[in-house]
C-alpha cells in the first residue's frame, strides 16, 4: 500500500507473527526511551540496525525516513549544548557538555527506535497489524477504525480533490480573503458529508457479507516455533539492554 | 412463479415525509435473468435495499423460501443467499488487497484463514481476476473494481444476485467482459440499469418500475421508452437507417 513501502518483504522478520512484533516493539521502545547512558544507547541503536539488515529493508528509503527524524534532532543540536554555562571548548565554539550529551543521547535513542519500529512494525501490513492488535484484546472499535481510516483516507483524499478541481475549473483561486476561507469550509464540509453517507454504505456492505462487529484476518494465528525464537531472543535482548543500563548507573 | 427464493408482497415505500415511492410492489425472484428499468429516483436501488433488509418498508412483506424474514437471524441468513452488487464498487471494495476483500465475507462465514484464501482465489480465478489477488483495491480500476466486487459476492455462494447497475461507468471492454460473465453465470440475478443493449442481452425478462409499481416489458416497448427519454418526440435518425 502507499504508506507501507517495507510490509512486501520476504525476509525472515516479515513472516513472523504480528503480535510478537507489536509486543516487542513496545517493550524495546519503551525501555530505550528509559536510557540514560550513551553506550547502553549505542548498543540499543546497534541492536536495532541489525534488526534493520535483519529484515533487508531498502537501506535508501530507511536513511529517508531517519533524515527525516533527524531535521528535528538537528534543532537539538542546535540549543542543547548551547544552554546553560559553557564548559567545554569545541575550537573556536564553547559549549555546555551536558547539553552536548543530552543532544548525543537524544540522538542516539530516537534512531534506534526509528529504526526499532521500521524493522519490528513498518515489515507487517496493517491488515496484519490491525489483526494482531486485537488478538492482543486491544479494544476491537479502534482495531477497526485504525484499519478503515487507513483504507478510506484515500478515498476522501479523492473526493476532496474532486471538489478542489470543480473550484479550480469555475475559476477559484485561493487567496487570503474571506470568500476562500467559505469556499474551503464548504469544500471540507461536502467531504465529510460524503465521508458519513460512504462510511454508512461501507457499513452496509460488511453487514451484508456478515460482519458482526469482528475482523477477521487471513494471517493464521498461530504462533510457529520461529515466532518463538524471535520473543526469547527479544525479551532476552530486553533484560541484557535493562542490566546493562542499571550497571552503567541508570537514573530509573 | 414457482420455487422462488425471495418474495416481495405488497411492499409500499416511502422516504420519511416525501411521497410514496413504492406501492403494492409484489415480485417473486429466483428463476431466470430479471432486469428493471426505471427513471432516477423511481425507487429501483431501494427496492434492492428492501430486499436486503436496508431499509424498512412502510408496509408489506418479505418471504425467503416462502417464510416470512422478521427477526435478525432471518436477515443474516437470508444475506447468505443473496449477494447484493452496489452501485459503486468503491462501496464495496473495503480491505486493503483484492485477496482479503473477497475472503472478507467467508471468513465472516466462519472458514478459517486457509479455507477462505482458497476460495477467494477460487472464484477470482473463475472470473479471470487471479492476477489482481494481491493489487490494493482502490489502485484498481473502475471495470477491474467492478469485477472483483463481483468476486466478493460470488464468494458467499449465493443462491440469487441483486446487481445494481452493473455495467455503469465501464470501457466497451469491461463491459463485455461483464457481460460474458453474467451469460455464463449459473445464478438468477435481478440486474438494475439504464443500459438498453445490456438488458437485452443478459436477461430473459424485464420489469419497469414506473410509479411506484412494477410493469412487465416486452423489450421492443422498453427500446420505444429508451427513445422517449433520449430524444422524445423529436425527429431522429437511427444509426442503422
Amino acid at each position: 500500500m502507499v504508506f507501507e513501502p517495507f510490509s512486501s518483504g520476504t525476509s525472515w522478520l516479515h513472516q513472523r507473527d504480528g503480535r510478537v512484533k507489536v509486543v516487542l516493539a513496545l517493550l524495546f521502545s519503551l525501555l530505550l526511551s528509559l536510557l540514560a547512558s550513551w553506550p547502553v544507547a549505542l548498543l540499543g541503536l546497534g541492536l536495532a540496525l541489525g534488526l534493520v539488515l535483519l529484515a533487508r529493508l531498502p537501506l535508501r528509503q530507511v536513511l529517508a525516513r531517519l533524515a527525516m527524524v533527524n531535521v528535528f534532532i538537528l534543532l537539538l543540536w542546535l540549543t542543547l549544548p548551547l544552554v546553560g554555562e559553557a564548559d567545554l571548548e569545541l575550537g573556536p565554539l564553547a559549549v555546555n557538555q551536558r547539553g552536548l550529551e543530552m543532544a548525543l543521547l537524544i540522538t542516539l535513542k530516537s534512531n534506534a527506535i526509528v529504526l526499532l519500529l521500521l524493522a519490528l512494525v513498518a515489515t507487517s501490513s496493517l491488515a496484519v497489524l490491525g489483526q494482531a492488535l486485537q488478538l492482543l484484546l486491544v479494544p476491537e472499535k479502534f482495531c477497526l477504525l485504525l484499519l478503515y481510516t487507513y483504507r478510506y483516507i484515500f478515498v476522501l483524499t479523492k473526493e476532496f480533490d474532486r471538489l478542489r478541481r470543480a473550484a479550480t475549473l469555475r475559476g477559484f483561486v485561493p487567496t487570503t480573503s474571506l470568500h476562500t476561507y467559505r469556499t474551503y469550509g464548504n469544500m471540507i464540509g461536502m467531504t465529510l458529508v460524503r465521508g458519513w453517507r460512504r462510511g454508512q454504505r461501507v457499513q452496509q456492505a460488511m453487514v451484508l457479507r456478515g460482519f458482526t462487529g469482528r475482523y477477521h484476518g487471513l494471517t493464521v494465528t498461530d504462533l510457529g516455533r520461529a515466532d518463538l525464537l524471535l520473543l526469547t531472543m527479544g525479551l532476552a535482548g530486553l533484560f541484557f539492554i535493562t542490566g546493562l543500563e542499571l550497571r552503567a548507573g541508570g537514573t530509573w | 412463479m414457482k420455487d422462488s427464493i425471495i418474495e416481495l408482497r405488497d411492499i409500499s415505500y416511502h422516504h420519511p415525509g416525501g411521497e410514496e415511492l413504492l406501492k403494492g410492489v409484489n415480485l417473486q425472484l429466483g428463476q431466470g435473468r430479471v432486469g428493471l428499468v426505471g427513471a432516477n429516483g423511481s425507487g429501483k436501488t431501494t427496492l434492492f435495499n428492501i430486499v436486503m433488509g436496508l431499509s424498512q418498508p412502510a408496509s408489506g412483506a418479505l418471504l425467503l423460501d416462502g417464510a416470512r424474514v422478521e427477526s435478525r437471524d432471518q436477515w443474516r441468513q437470508l444475506r447468505r443467499h443473496v449477494g447484493y452488487l452496489f452501485q459503486d464498487a468503491d462501496d464495496q471494495l473495503f480491505s486493503p488487497t483484492v485477496i482479503e476483500d473477497v475472503a472478507f465475507g467467508p471468513l465472516n462465514l466462519g472458514a478459517t484463514p486457509g479455507e477462505a484464501r482458497q476460495r477467494a482465489m477460487t472464484t477470482l480465478s473463475g472470473l479471470g481476476l487471479d492476477h489482481l489477488a494481491h493489487r490494493v483495491t482502490h489502485h484498481l480500476s473502475g471495470g477491474e473494481k467492478k469485477l472483483v466486487s463481483l468476486a466478493t459476492i460470488l464468494v458467499m455462494e449465493p443462491r440469487l444476485l441483486l446487481l445494481d447497475e452493473p455495467s455503469n461507468n465501464l470501457d466497451p471492454a469491461s463491459r463485455e467482459s461483464l457481460m460474458a460473465i453474467l451469460k455464463v453465470i449459473p445464478l438468477p440475478y435481478l440486474l438494475i440499469s439504464h443500459d438498453f443493449d445490456f438488458l437485452q442481452e443478459t436477461c430473459d425478462i424485464i420489469y419497469s418500475l414506473t410509479g411506484g409499481g412494477l410493469e412487465e416489458g416486452a423489450t421492443a416497448q422498453l427500446h420505444s421508452h429508451a427513445h422517449i427519454h433520449l430524444h422524445g418526440d423529436r425527429p431522429h435518425a437511427h444509426g442503422h437507417d
